[in-house]
């Protein structure tokens, strides 16, 4: 077992009779920041699911803080969730609740005090450019401000990793770059950032703030991307 | 699943309950129900605890109670009702034992014959009324000294009317029984349904909730305190509904027979309440494990 906080050893995935991916092995060190990148379709959002434990891998095997993810149960998946955020490409957020209890969601399942919490809630919303949003409801936000708030409620829980999935795939350059500078903020912190993206010009513009590295995915394979980039 | 658990999981949570999107059809579906089912519930009690007293009522009445009947001429009438009194006077178990008088024939026959009935024309035989006392009544026995003393004696110690009338009543209690269970687990179908419905429409829910680290407990919560709290709510509405209906029933009287007696008495009222309590108990553990059912499918 090695020392990264997410692993993926000979990890192949297949669905429908189709393998999407195949002997992958990566590990994600405490601290590190990458990109994942490829065309679409290629992978990625399969590979950010396996990561967290939203889909199995057919063979090999994949740990998170030291555990194998197919040996968890419901409830350990559900804790194993907790230390990991996600910002998902088309954000999932609760269209019946306001954006405030959608980013502090995470807070109520996890059955922490959310009056306790308020200011962290507030100083994190404050933080992404959001503290004037918060009884809106989601479809009521700018592509812009569902990214940052999706970005916001992964972060609530302090986890340890956060992996985003084409997080400035709907936002203009402006609030792409504005993106980009909290997450590489987040990874000054000591956070682990793995962001799944097709667009080259954001981890060309992310070289001068980030010692990051770049994976790509190729032919169902992963693969060190060159200096091309 | 211990009383905590039940305790923590019906605990509101006003935040956590605004996961599931409070609209739907399966609220107005669960409410309906559950009432409709509660006002079924009443009826089914109502007739069950009445068909229960009519029993008791038929077999301590009939039971404490014989007919002598005096099947003789005319002439020898009186003098074989005084010897048939005599032989009861001395019987064990017989507290006390009366000749009808002819008024009281009368009024018994009235109702077939009219009130204008010439008792004195007809051969109409002499009834004995006997009240049963300790250490109760040996109608075998006393058959036989009354066929040796009093030959135009017939001993009716009620057996034949009173076995029928009780065992039909306690059918009837039985059936009330069974409704009562019957609609207990239809509410619990029906609810079933309704909560694996709302939990398929909320699917996309749920898998935003475990995204972010939810336990099925709480899933499952969320939809149970739900489930439970309006079926609590239809049901009460229901057996308020139904405790109206039964108040407004005829009081019961001799001329009403049976159907007047429908009907709660005493501490009987009481028991309603615990209808929507089981109405909710059924919708606790009906939607539970419906929940736990579906989230194992969805994960």
């Amino acid at each position: 077992m090695g020392t990264g906080v997410i692993e993926l050893e000979n990890v192949s995935y297949s669905y429908g009779g189709g393998e999407l991916l195949s002997d992958v092995s990566v590990q994600l060190q405490p601290g590190s920041f990458h990109f994942l990148t490829g065309p679409s379709g290629a992978g990625k959002t399969t590979l950010l699911k396996l990561c967290y434990g939203a889909l199995l891998a057919t063979s090999g095997r994949i740990s998170a803080f030291g555990e194998d993810i197919a040996g968890l149960d419901r409830d350990q998946m559900a804790l194993l969730r907790r230390r990991i955020g996600v910002v998902h490409q088309n954000c999932n957020f609760l269209d019946h609740m306001t954006l405030s209890e959608n980013v502090a969601l995470p807070l109520m399942v996890a059955g922490r005090a959310q009056d306790a919490e308020q200011d962290n809630l507030n100083e994190l919303l404050n933080w992404v450019g959001l503290g004037n949003r918060l009884e809106a409801h989601p479809p009521e936000l700018s592509g812009g401000e569902r990214q940052r708030a999706a970005l916001a409620r992964s972060l609530i829980l302090s986890p340890d990793v956060v992996l985003a999935d084409e997080p400035t795939g709907n936002v203009d350059w402006e609030m792409s770059q504005r993106l980009l500078r909290l997450l590489v903020e987040l990874n000054r912190m000591g956070k682990t950032v793995l962001i799944a993206t097709h667009d080259l010009s954001l981890i060309r513009a992310a070289k001068s703030q980030v010692q990051a590295r770049v994976l790509r995915i190729s032919q169902r394979r992963l693969q060190l991307a060159g200096a091309d980039l | 699943m211990s009383n905590g658990d039940i305790r923590t999981l019906l605990r509101r949570d006003t935040r956590a309950d605004r996961v599931v999107p409070p609209t739907g059809f399966t609220a107005q579906l669960t409410l309906f129900v559950s009432g409709a089912m509660a006002f079924l519930a009443v009826f089914a009690l109502a007739l069950s605890l009445a068909s229960g007293r009519l029993a008791d009522r038929w077999a301590t009445e009939l039971a404490g109670a014989a007919t002598l009947r005096i099947n003789a001429p005319a002439e020898q009438r009186a003098a074989q009702t005084e010897a048939a009194l005599n032989v009861l006077r001395q019987t064990p178990g017989v507290a006390s034992a009366r000749a009808l008088t002819s008024e009281e024939q009368a009024a018994l026959l009235a109702p077939w014959f009219g009130p204008d009935l010439p008792l004195d024309t007809l051969p109409i035989p002499q009834l004995i009324e006997i009240v049963e006392g300790e250490p109760g009544l040996d109608a075998i026995g006393l058959r036989l000294r009354l066929g040796a003393e009093v030959p135009g004696a017939v001993l009716d110690d009620h057996t034949r009317w009173r076995e029928p009338l009780v065992d039909a009543a306690m059918s009837l209690r039985r059936l009330g029984w069974i409704s009562i269970l019957l609609i207990g687990g239809a509410t619990a179908a029906m609810i079933t349904l309704a909560a694996n419905s709302s939990l398929a429409a909320n699917a996309q829910i749920i898998e935003v909730l475990r995204q972010v680290g939810a336990r099925d407990r709480f899933i499952a919560g969320a939809f149970v305190r739900r489930f439970t709290y309006r079926a609590f709510f239809g049901a009460a509405v229901g057996t308020l509904l139904g405790m109206s209906g039964v108040l407004l029933l005829p009081e019961a009287s001799d001329a009403g027979g049976f159907l007047t007696g429908l009907g709660f008495q005493g501490m009987g009222w009481l028991l309603p309440a615990a209808i929507p309590l089981l109405g909710a108990t059924v919708a606790f553990f009906a939607t539970w494990s419906a929940a736990r059912r579906k989230l194992k499918e969805l994960s």
